[in-house]
């Protein structure tokens, strides 16, 4: 093959032409969406904060319906194929398979998104994300998905073919590395994900056509929630594989243990798959065995898995930073980690956020009678805003300023903001999702335009004064995220334009891909006591605050109403 | 080697685990086992339990028993701003409770202590029932009636809010319950 390719001076990897295209290609949509579906995110968030009450009810279904699909769907996926394509060409060091096909996927992908928010727009699908049936959109709102879905399913069968053009022209030794093995994890979920979505979308696009007479709405959350929820799985999978690369770009670092780290991405595949049961908690006619076993994921097995990579990605770095001798007290690894480092602090940030306020909230709600207290509060919101917000946004924002460099050759402006980014979003992000939780738990529901109820001519329900107050503190961390997130988008995008070009063979100021410790220096670390102390403390820590607020809210529970 | 390298060792399955690994896995594989446990052991020993008893239904069939319903039990006349009938079913009784765009109909009173068997339906959109201050919520779907044991353990009035996205009036929609 003959392809052009050029080996970048700061990391020395190999950089085909039609990857590194397709990969800006992809960033710069990301980008411009995540940008769209954060105005629409701050007018929802300036909306639900009752004093100031922005919008009006129609603009705001209509913005919450297009902060979803931007941000959930449009951004992240689009980013995603990024990632699929670095994962494979870049990291693998191999042309990519077929890059015209990437380029229709590509194309199918832009052309939905614009459709979507076009139709969104009109006002003729203001049906939220879910789009509940028998709740009826116009026919472009599932098409476009549609066409987005399609397109997307390409990317990925592009990665495969990359992967076994890898294979076949020994372009690597041995196994994939890890960030591939994570990489492809995310890609196998994403063929499951799109797949359900066809099955569901399909016959609803027909029915909103008028060409079936109905579909079913129960049938339609079931499987509408195979699609909805394991796409947030391909999330999980491909923001876990960018924690590990940022580990390794920054420290240097390897994984504590091959098969321990490979064998958690695997359970993700095993188990993730039969998430949609814990949107179904509290429906008709499904059995209590199915939503207990399906909703623990099979016995909390992926659970265990995302505690798995919790516990293994600082790992690996207390493991580096302590081989390269920052060996003194239980935490002086992480203290002196490069905390003005974007692509470090958002890697961090999002590792912690996407813990302790993500996953024990999501675990928590998802036992089968304690979704009786959530289920359609903004609670729900509160704890996903913490998982694919301030985990997986955030994770891939930290990756992006690495990348810049790299697939751009621009050197990043205004170095200072960018520094101070991750923790403004992080921030305003964390107190998104624990203002909202706070006030799911006094029962505030979701998706709801006025909860003073000044429209129902006189049959109001008064919430606890603290719920107004919750909400106003959402609404200045909305305030503060959407400033970290337009700071984002205006250090990328002016990069991108303004940024000084570097040379072909011109290295950045700074090491831009750490230098790993040798063999020898990980021989030192005690290899039969305990080598990461420090991360085995912040697991307990984690595992601590899990076990206290599992059974707090049991408690709760048991404090309600009877209901059998 | 890092972890965008392949791994040392081609089978690396046989590398070993570190300890710090084994403990972490071992905890949280046990977490995970207590959690599963603690559902069962809710249906069990709890008092909070969701029925999944449901039949299959329309909204003519479903409007109709509720006329029944309210036809047999109507005690007055809310004085609330929309009059609805106030309806109470006699302890352990069957109570029927409309959603549509965009109220639920009718006004029920209950006795506190008392259980009683709700059917819960949509005529129309999917719907979420959520009981307040009581904090009960529950997704109602058109076509299939739901059939949910309430005991209320405390006096008062208690609204019901939809926190299922139903369309531009998904604000207004609210009903009653009353708890004597």
């Amino acid at each position: 093959m003959s392809e052009q390719f050029r080996t970048c001076p700061d990391t020395g990897l190999k950089l085909y032409q039609s990857t590194e295209n397709l990969i800006k290609a992809n960033a710069v949509a990301a980008v411009v969406f995540l940008l769209v579906g954060g105005i629409y995110g701050l007018l929802v968030g300036l909306t639900r904060w009752p004093a100031v009450h922005l919008l009006p009810a129609d603009w705001f279904y209509l913005s919450l319906t297009a902060h979803g699909i931007n941000v959930l769907i449009f951004w992240l996926i689009f980013f995603e194929m990024a990632i699929l394509y670095f994962a494979s060409s870049v990291i693998l060091g191999s042309r990519l398979a077929v890059p015209k096909f990437a380029w229709v996927g590509f194309g199918l992908m832009l052309i939905g998104a614009l459709m979507n928010n076009y139709i969104v727009l009109t006002g003729e699908a203001s049906v939220m994300m879910t789009s509940y049936a028998p709740m009826e959109a116009h026919p472009l709102f599932y098409l476009s998905l549609i066409l987005f879905a399609v397109g997307a399913l390409i990317g990925c069968f592009v990665f495969f073919g990359t992967l076994v053009v890898a294979k076949e022209e020994k372009t690597y030794e041995g196994s994939v590395p890890l960030v591939t093995f994570g990489a492809i994890t995310a890609a196998i979920i994403a063929v499951f994900t799109i797949i359900s979505g066809a099955i569901i979308l399909l016959p609803t696009l027909a029915w909103s056509l008028g060409l079936i007479a109905e579909v079913d709405a129960l049938m339609y959350r079931l499987i509408w929630w195979a699609f909805g929820h394991s796409s947030q799985q391909i999330n999980v999978a491909a923001h876990i594989a960018v924690w590990y690369a940022i580990a390794s770009i920054v420290f240097g670092a390897k994984p504590m243990s091959e098969k321990v780290s490979r064998m958690a991405f695997f359970m993700y595949i095993l188990f993730l798959q039969i998430a949609s049961a814990h949107h179904l908690l509290v429906d008709p006619g499904v059995s209590a065995e199915f939503k207990m076993f399906n909703t623990s994921y099979a016995m909390y097995l992926a659970v265990m898995a995302s505690m798995v990579h919790g516990l293994t990605v600082p790992g690996s770095i207390e493991s580096a930073q302590r081989a390269k001798g920052l060996n003194g007290s239980l935490f002086e690894w992480l203290r002196r980690a490069p905390w003005g480092n974007p692509t470090f602090s958002g890697m961090f940030l999002s590792l912690v956020g996407f813990g302790f306020l993500g996953g024990i909230s999501g675990v928590t709600m998802g036992a089968e009678q304690i979704n009786i207290l959530i289920h359609n509060t903004v609670y729900v919101p509160g704890h996903f805003h913490a998982t694919v917000v301030l985990g997986t946004t955030l994770s891939f924002m930290a990756m992006t300023y690495w990348l810049v460099p790299v697939i751009f050759r621009r050197d990043l402006i205004w170095k200072g903001l960018a520094s101070w980014q991750p923790y403004l979003f992080g921030l305003g992000m964390a107190g998104v999702s624990l203002f909202l939780m706070g006030a799911g738990t006094l029962g505030v529901p979701r998706r709801h335009w006025d909860i003073t109820f000044s429209m129902t001519g006189g049959e109001v329900y008064e919430f606890p004064a603290a719920a107004n107050t919750l909400l106003a503190l959402n609404g200045l961390s909305v305030a503060l995220a959407v400033a970290g997130g337009a700071a984002f988008c205006l250090i990328i995008v002016g990069s991108l334009l303004f940024g000084r070009k570097l040379g072909p063979d011109e290295q950045l100021d700074t090491p831009h891909m750490a230098t790993p410790p040798t063999d020898a220096e990980y021989e030192k670390l005690d290899k039969h006591g305990i080598s990461v102390p420090g991360t085995l403390v912040l697991a307990l820590v984690f595992f601590a605050a899990f076990a206290v607020y599992y059974f707090i809210n049991w408690k709760y529970l048991a404090e309600t109403w009877g209901i059998s | 080697m890092t972890s965008l390298s392949p791994p040392k060792d081609k089978i690396w399955w046989n590398e070993p685990i570190e300890k710090a690994e084994l403990i972490w896995i071992t905890i949280v594989f046990l977490w995970g086992l207590v959690m599963s446990f603690m559902m069962p052991f809710w249906h069990v020993v709890g008092d909070q339990n969701m029925s999944t008893l449901t039949y299959k239904t329309t909204p003519e069939k479903f409007m109709q028993k509720t006329q029944a319903f309210v036809d047999e039990y109507t005690v007055r006349m809310d004085d609330g701003p929309r009059q609805y009938p106030v309806v109470k079913p006699p302890p352990g009784g069957d109570v029927y409770l409309v959603a549509r765009l965009w109220d639920y109909w009718p006004v029920v009173e209950l006795k506190k202590g008392e259980s009683y068997r709700f059917h819960l339906s949509s005529l129309d959109w999917q719907h979420g029932f959520s009981l307040q201050p009581a904090n009960i919520n529950i997704q109602i779907v058109p076509k299939y009636e739901h059939v949910v044991t309430f005991t209320p353990d405390q006096s008062g009035d208690y609204s019901v809010l939809c926190n299922e996205y139903c369309g531009i009036g998904h604000h207004m929609m609210i009903g009653k319950i009353i708890v004597i």
